[in-house]
């Protein structure tokens, strides 16, 4: 913070003294003036934090409108209300409370499906925030303990949108909690106990709905806002990231200060992003509970599918075979092991644990232990653009095992075989994508290379007086040249002996993930063979042959 | 009381409790047939539609379901199927069927309703069963939707999806979408169990609920979308789908645009 400024500012107009009245309390002014000019750097991925922001504060608003005419009851009544197919039907009060926001309350229609879009954008924005922080390694030092704070804000996200789907008491929300609830029966030990005590007895009981709904409206919102403080504090204290560029280093940040231009358009994008909620939720419907019908134990609809963000593990327990090649239920000590269940969720959780440790991997692997402002183009970073692919393949795979159904009759094909072909894709999906993704980001690094060195293919033909026929490049101004050359350059870190002279078998497998991260390269072009390819412009061959660092090793 | 308890032991009462045993069953019996019988045979069939029915029927028919009707191994035996399989099943144009497949698939019907009468006429003539429904079960303003809504869910959702959306079955098999069904074609699908469906039989869904169960259906049909584009009424997987094109394009849309004049 800076020091407080020495003399005494007089205002002269009625509203000036006020103001300074609050001022010289409150202390505002330094924070403005601090937090004013932050420097935040202008690209379009940077904002997708804003736009996950921007839906909590809509998902605050409208969920508090909500909660106004919300019963949180699993008492159940009879519906009288003007939703004539379901007159006379009993109910809990949970669901007739539904029914009656979206049909009875003015507006309430309208703020239930803002409430629920919101939710759907909260989620969306996150997980392609993180996919951006991720994929340009912004996660890096010192900004590792934030990617915790995100990866914590993500897995929060998750729960919120768990917990409101399962409120309205509505049968797909009832299924939700039955594969909740067989989830946690399946741990073994005290997987029974855990049910019994969340839900208050027996599945379903009458205590969920109301537990739900303090976890919903009050717990988790007031955690998210917990972590979304501390997020927020540690983007300030790190400065943000930028893209390579001229004039950007590692110790400056390129941008506009946050006040006024930057805060008047992100006042302007919270509007936008507002409106375009509002007309979705004007607009389409979105969970027509009225259409499920109040939750009945027994009955299970065909298409009930999850909010897309629960779709992976539903989709993984429909990927495992329940009794093939043999039954999956095993009984040690007494204790029944329904591994049908608990098998596919353990790749979720691993790849949970690894997308909270990543950033140490990382580091662990490169041996890169530098603060790193400048972000990498994915390109520039192969290795982490194929498992962050590989990571996404996964996770989407198990996604769309949970729309296999519908994947089967609007595409005209059996489920079994869409079940087959999924299952496939939970195993090779991953690996292609790996390889795939690694070997475009090489290709684009090499036209990278090739553009630096000969300049753009300007797509005119010129005859020489020899009669060659020659294509004109056109070198590159020295601006984009930069953001092309100026990235960081990876090598294998063979294994190395300790202190001690030994070589542990940990380092032995670090040594050989650095060579499976690093053995290909493509390198940035030196300044010297810039100098080359000038000296002898028109003499491509030369190049090529000149610049070893090119060569691939394979 | 005492008395009752006393003659509890009269030789004749053995007597007497057969008696009265008897006119119990009998009588549930006489009640239980006669719902179950009420519509059958009402829709009467003339000799020359009958006869107009097995010309058809050769012509189109006989070559997966045999010349009388017996099966073959194309097609299965149509005795006793009644005039509501076969009102059903070409009403909606499954029959007669194009190509063997996991499931006769719905197409233009073929037969206009003279001839679809006529087949249907020739067909019940082999063999008693269920009869074409009555109107008065299929008068949707006579029906009962709270009630139909809860046969609705707890029988036909799981195959049908909860807006009757449809769904999928295994091996490529699948229940079709309800909506624009007409009244008649419910009401004999329920009773005759087309393929891969169960029957529901009157004992099952008395012929008042399967009614209720045609209101609830009719007024799904009927709903003005509160709530707005329906998307289909798949759920949150289209859900899923739209925020992930469309918000999210529109979104990057706005963020490009926003960043675009750029220091
Ligand atoms: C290409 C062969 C084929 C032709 C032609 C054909 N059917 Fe079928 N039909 C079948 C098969 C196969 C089934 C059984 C479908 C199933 O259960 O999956 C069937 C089922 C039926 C059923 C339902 C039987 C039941 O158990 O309820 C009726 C009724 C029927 N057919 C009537 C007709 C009529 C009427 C025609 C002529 C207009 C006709 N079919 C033409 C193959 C055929
Ligand atoms: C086991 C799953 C299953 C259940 C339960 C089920 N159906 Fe079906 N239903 C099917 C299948 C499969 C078909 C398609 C049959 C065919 O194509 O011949 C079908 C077809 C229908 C049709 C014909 C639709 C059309 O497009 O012509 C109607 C109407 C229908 N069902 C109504 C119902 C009703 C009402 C109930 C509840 C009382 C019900 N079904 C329960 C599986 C089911
Ligand atoms: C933190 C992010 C939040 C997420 C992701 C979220 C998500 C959801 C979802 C998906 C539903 C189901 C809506 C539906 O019926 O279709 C829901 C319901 C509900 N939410 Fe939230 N919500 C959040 C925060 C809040 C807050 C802060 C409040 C209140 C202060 C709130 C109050 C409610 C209420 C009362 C319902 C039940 C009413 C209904 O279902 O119509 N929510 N929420």
């Amino acid at each position: 913070m800076s020091s407080t400024t020495d003399y005494e500012y007089q205002p002269r107009t009625r509203s000036g003294r006020i103001a300074n009245f609050v001022d010289t309390r409150a202390g505002v002014s330094p924070m403005v003036k601090e937090f004013g000019r932050k420097i935040f750097p202008d690209h379009w991925t940077f904002m997708f934090g804003e736009v996950a922001l921007y839906s909590f504060v809509i998902l605050l608003l409208s969920g508090t409108f909500l909660a106004f005419w919300f019963d949180p009851t699993m008492t159940s009544l009879e519906y009288h209300g003007s939703y004539v197919p379901m007159q006379g039907v009993e109910m809990s009060g949970a669901y007739a409370s539904t029914l009656n926001i979206s049909f009875d309350i003015r507006g309430g229609l309208f703020l239930r499906q803002l409430h629920h879009w919101s939710a759907l954008m909260f989620v969306m924005a996150l997980s392609v925030h993180m996919l951006r922080v991720f994929f340009t390694g912004a996660f890096r030092r010192p900004r590792e303990l934030n990617w915790v704070v995100g990866c914590v804000l993500f897995l929060l996200a998750i729960v919120a949108g768990f917990s409101g789907y399962s409120l309205p008491d509505d049968v797909l929300s009832g299924n939700g909690l039955r594969i909740a609830d067989a989830m946690l029966k399946a741990i073994p030990v005290v997987g029974t106990y855990m049910s019994m005590f969340m839900f208050g007895g027996e599945f379903p009981g009458l205590a969920i709905i109301g537990r739900m709904y303090i976890a919903h409206v009050l717990i988790i919102p007031a955690l998210i806002l917990i972590m979304i403080v501390v997020h927020l504090f540690m983007v300030v204290v790190h400065k943000h990231t930028q893209y390579p560029g001229p004039g950007r280093t590692e110790n400056n940040v390129v941008g506009f200060p946050v006040g006024p231009v930057y805060a008047a358009k992100a006042g302007g994008f919270f509007f936008i992003v507002f409106g375009i909620l509002a007309l979705l939720a004007g607009t389409t419907t979105i969970n027509a509970i009225w259409n499920y019908g109040p939750y009945d134990p027994s009955p299970v609809q065909a298409g009930s599918q999850p909010d897309f963000y629960m779709g992976f593990p539903d989709g993984a327990l429909r990927l495992m075979p329940g009794s093939w090649p043999f039954s999956w239920e095993f009984t040690i000590f007494g204790w029944v092991l329904p591994m049908a269940i608990l098998l596919p969720l353990i790749p979720i959780a691993l790849l949970f644990v690894a997308m909270f440790a990543y950033p140490w991997i990382e580091r662990w692997v490169t041996k890169d232990n530098r603060v790193h402002n400048v972000l990498d183009r994915p390109r520039n970073a192969p290795f982490r653009t194929a498992i962050g692919a590989a990571a996404v393949t996964f996770y989407a795979v198990q996604m769309m095992a949970a729309s296999s159904d519908l994947i089967a009759t609007h595409f005209h094909v059996g489920l079994n075989d869409v079940t087959y072909w999924l299952r496939a894709a939970y195993f090779l999906g991953p690996i292609l994508a790996f390889i795939i993704a690694r070997r475009m980001c090489l290709a684009l690094q090499r036209k990278d290379r090739e553009i630096v060195l000969h300049g753009r293919e300007s797509g005119r033909i010129q005859a020489l007086p020899h009669g060659e026929f020659v294509e004109v490049h056109e070198p590159l101004d020295e601006y984009k040249r930069y953001r092309l050359v100026d990235f960081e350059d990876y090598q294998v870190q063979p294994a190395r002996a300790n202190a001690k002279g030994k070589v542990t078998g940990m380092e032995k497998m670090r040594g050989r993930l650095s060579r499976w991260y690093f053995e290909d390269r493509v390198a940035p072009v030196t300044p010297q063979e810039l100098e080359a390819a000038h000296g002898h412009h028109d003499d491509h061959e030369a190049v090529g042959a000149g610049s070893h660092k090119a060569q691939l090793d394979k | 009381m005492k008395a009752l308890s006393q003659k509890r032991r009269h030789p004749l009462a053995v007597l007497a409790l057969l008696v009265m045993a008897l006119l119990l069953t009998g009588g549930l019996y006489a009640v239980a047939t006669t719902t179950n019988e009420a519509k059958a045979e009402t829709t009467t069939y003339s000799a020359q539609d009958i006869e107009e029915g097995q010309k058809l029927f050769l012509a189109n028919c006989s070559t997966c379901h045999g010349l009388n009707a017996e099966g073959t191994e194309a097609g299965p035996s149509l005795i006793g199927v009644g005039a509501a399989s076969v009102d059903f099943q070409v009403g909606t144009g499954r029959m007669p069927m194009q190509m063997q497949g996991p499931q006769a698939q719905v197409k233009p019907e073929q037969f206009n309703e003279e001839q679809t009468k006529q087949l249907a006429g020739y067909v019940a003539s082999l063999g008693a069963g269920p009869a074409i429904p009555e109107d008065e079960y299929l008068d949707v303003t006579k029906g009962d939707s709270a009630n139909g809504a809860k046969v609705f869910l707890a029988n036909c959702a799981m195959c049908h999806n909860a807006a009757g959306a449809g769904g999928a079955l295994t091996r490529g098999k699948y229940a079709p979408s309800l909506m624009g069904v007409d009244e008649a074609h419910i009401y004999e699908a329920m009773q005759t169990g087309p393929q891969n469906m169960p029957v529901f039989n009157d004992a099952n869904i008395t012929p008042e609920e399967k009614r209720d169960v045609i209101t609830y259906i009719k007024a799904l049909d009927n709903n003005t979308d509160p709530g707005g584009f329906n998307l289909g009424s798949l759920g949150p997987v289209s859900e899923g789908l739209m925020i992930w094109s469309i918000g999210l394009a529109v979104v990057i849309g706005f963020t490009v645009w926003l960043t675009s004049r750029s220091a």
